[in-house]
């Protein structure tokens, strides 16, 4: 994982253990907005291979930045060796993809025709398919590939897409994940909505007023549960999806859709609500999120279930956010430490969950992951530990 | 040529919805894909979206309107209640007219673009607003593998029937790109097939269906009109299946996917 907490895992976890914000004042490129972003430096200097050459954009240099973090690559290259080139999949998670690039390219229109610039690869940066695209060809896969673009549940559901085509038996191992980089569309895009925090967000505050948008490369090796495990494994123990069926960008205000999802997520696992030691919210900050994501969570799970929002740290890397967010949760299990969220102050008394503003070292066998977005789409991922 | 029988999924088609150039719904375009009647393309045309209450209709854009349309076919011909059905939507790229106009303000000097603007510019905005339309609360994915996105969600689409033992609509829409974008893309007009796809062989299943993976050539249609179709839009490389469909007789095929990787399907009338 990769993201303005820190390149990789080891990073990622000190950073968690600190209590320390990627979030910064926004200087990214002419963006001229008073807004905080998690920004992931040195994007710009990563170099694709002459081969990839076509994909190169913001979004697939910060995939290659996080495949190549961790040993992840060393792990998918043995997992191909093991069940073929042809039965690993790919499903990767985007809500806005290489689209910087366009935006960049308009800005360079043929004063006469109009043309976009000839060195514009519309396929492989701004194509939603692109990320998934690039890390097939990265791996040079020849199975199933796909990009799930679900605004910011996209990298949650990706796990729901490839869970059922390993059991479906078309494929053996799946490389999920999320890929969303910085870019205009979105953070003019929130601002015109009014979402947009001019501090770093404050989740479940009384005073949050927002988000800070973040980019993020999280990617994760899903195989069918071995014969034996070691003691770090996580497994992925239930998924819940549902609809709002609502408003295109407010939730259910009673959090309907979300209460499904985790409901969902709790009988597939075999679960009840007490079985889980700590819920990474959706946690957005902005006012109606975080209300109805709280009335649903407090129906499903009482006010005890210890909780937290890690978009105070990374801020919301949107079509990322459940990649980043399912990692942060291996994290946890595997060093047994529930995260406190960070930048908030003084807790939103009408937000009747256990929101966490330390860190809490405990051993937790099971965690649960919310991400919600854009047209009402719902996601909750539960994780556990192997030796439960 | 292989082909793994061994790791194929199986589900049956229930409905079928269809919306294209000269293509006005399946039903009346059943004979021009069996080949009886002449393929006489015309631009495509589809119904305003009534489901969507006011305000959502005003901001709905051609690739909902399409989705829309397209899905409510498919449900109806099998008489299926829309709010009931998980559902797969799957497009190579979404809406290149709203995707044009914002980049179009993102490079002048006023880069205030609408909240509409934004919210129709996320790949799901077709999904949520057919969400909204009939009050569906059941999971919906959303897919895109740019040319193969048919095929992606075809594969999505039965392993939900497989796995997860449910029905669901499988919505494959593709929309038309203005200039500069056109040049860059060139998707020359509207497309759109909704299949209903169910686990068990209900009263209203039309064919058993079998997919799995092959490196075999694709099927091509005879018609060379329609042929020029499948080729031109992502969402018609499913012609050939409806072909099959159409021709109600058992049938192997082999759809495009993602290069040499393709999708080998039986028909089987039920």
């Amino acid at each position: 994982m990769t993201s303005c907490i820190g390149r990789g895992l080891k990073a990622s976890l000190e950073a968690i253990r600190e209590q320390q914000s990627g979030l910064a004042p926004c200087t990214f490129e002419t963006v001229d907005l008073p807004t905080y972003v998690g920004e992931v430096k040195g994007v710009d200097s990563v170099v694709l291979e002459q081969d990839l050459a076509a994909f190169d954009c913001r979004n697939n240099r910060l995939a290659e930045l996080g495949l190549e973090q961790d040993g992840f690559s060393d792990a998918v290259r043995r997992a191909v060796s093991k069940y073929g080139q042809d039965r690993v999949g790919v499903f990767m998670g985007t809500s806005t993809s290489g689209i910087l690039q366009t935006e960049l390219a308009y800005r360079r229109r043929d004063p006469v025709t109009g043309a976009l610039p000839d060195d514009f690869v519309y396929a492989k940066t701004q194509n939603t398919f692109s990320v998934a695209d690039f890390t097939r060809t990265y791996f040079k896969l020849t199975g199933p590939a796909v990009a799930i673009s679900s605004a910011c549940s996209s990298s949650a559901k990706v796990f729901g897409s490839a869970r059922r085509m390993i059991e479906a038996g078309l494929i053996d191992a799946a490389i999920v994940g999320g890929v969303d980089s910085l870019c205009l569309t979105t953070l003019y895009g929130f601002n015109s909505l009014g979402l947009l925090s001019q501090q770093a967000c404050r989740p479940y505050d009384k005073l949050r007023d927002g988000i800070s948008i973040g980019e993020a490369a999280a990617f994760a090796l899903l195989e069918r549960v071995p014969e034996h495990l070691d003691e770090h494994a996580v497994l992925l123990l239930g998924i819940g999806e549902s609809s709002d069926a609502y408003h295109m960008s407010s939730p259910h205000p009673e959090g309907l859709g979300a209460k499904m999802a985790m409901e969902t997520a709790l009988k597939m696992a075999g679960l009840q609500a007490q079985d889980i030691d700590y819920i990474n919210l959706h946690g957005t900050a902005t006012q109606t999120n975080d209300a109805a994501e709280s009335k649903a969570i407090s129906t499903v799970f009482g006010s005890d279930t210890p909780c937290s929002s890690t978009k105070g740290a990374t801020g919301h890397t949107l079509g990322a956010a459940g990649g980043v967010e399912a990692v942060i949760c291996a994290l946890a299990l595997q060093n047994n430490l529930i995260p406190g969220g960070l930048n908030t102050h003084e807790i939103d008394p009408g937000l009747e969950v256990n929101y966490l503003l330390q860190n809490k070292e405990q051993r937790i066998t099971r965690v649960l992951s919310n991400s919600f977005g854009f047209g009402g789409t719902n996601c909750s991922l539960i994780l556990g530990r192997a030796t439960a | 040529m292989t082909i793994s029988n061994k790791y194929g999924m199986r589900g049956y088609v229930e409905g079928v919805g269809l919306i294209g150039p000269g293509l006005d719904g399946w039903k009346s375009s059943h004979d021009v894909l069996a080949g009886k009647a002449l393929y006489q393309p015309q631009k495509t045309s589809f119904p305003a979206p009534e489901l969507l209450p006011a305000a959502e209709r005003r901001r709905s854009s051609d690739i909902t309107k399409l989705s829309l349309a397209t899905m409510l076919e498919a449900i109806s011909s099998a008489g299926l209640e829309a709010a009931n059905l998980p559902s797969v939507f799957t497009s190579s790229g979404g809406d290149g007219y709203n995707c044009h106009a914002i980049n179009e303000m993102l490079a002048s000097d006023d880069r205030d673009i609408s909240p509409t603007r934004f919210h129709n510019s996320v790949h799901n905005a077709a999904s949520g607003y057919c969400s909204i339309a009939t009050g569906a609360m059941t999971p919906s994915s959303v897919l895109c593998a740019y040319d193969g996105s048919f095929g992606a969600g075809l594969l999505e689409a039965l392993s939900q029937v497989a796995v997860d033992n449910t029905r669901c609509v499988l919505v494959a829409c593709d929309t038309s790109y203005p200039e500069p974008l056109h040049s860059v893309r060139k998707i020359y007009d509207a497309f759109g097939i909704a299949l209903i796809l169910a686990p068990q062989q209900g009263s209203q299943a039309i064919a058993q269906i079998t997919v799995s993976i092959t490196d075999a050539e694709a099927s091509q249609l005879e018609d060379t009109v329609l042929e020029a179709l499948r080729l031109s839009v992502p969402a018609a490389r499913g012609l050939p299946l409806l072909h099959a469909l159409a021709l109600n007789q058992a049938n192997k095929i082999v759809l495009d996917y993602l290069g040499s990787t393709r999708l080998a399907v039986t028909i089987t009338p039920c």
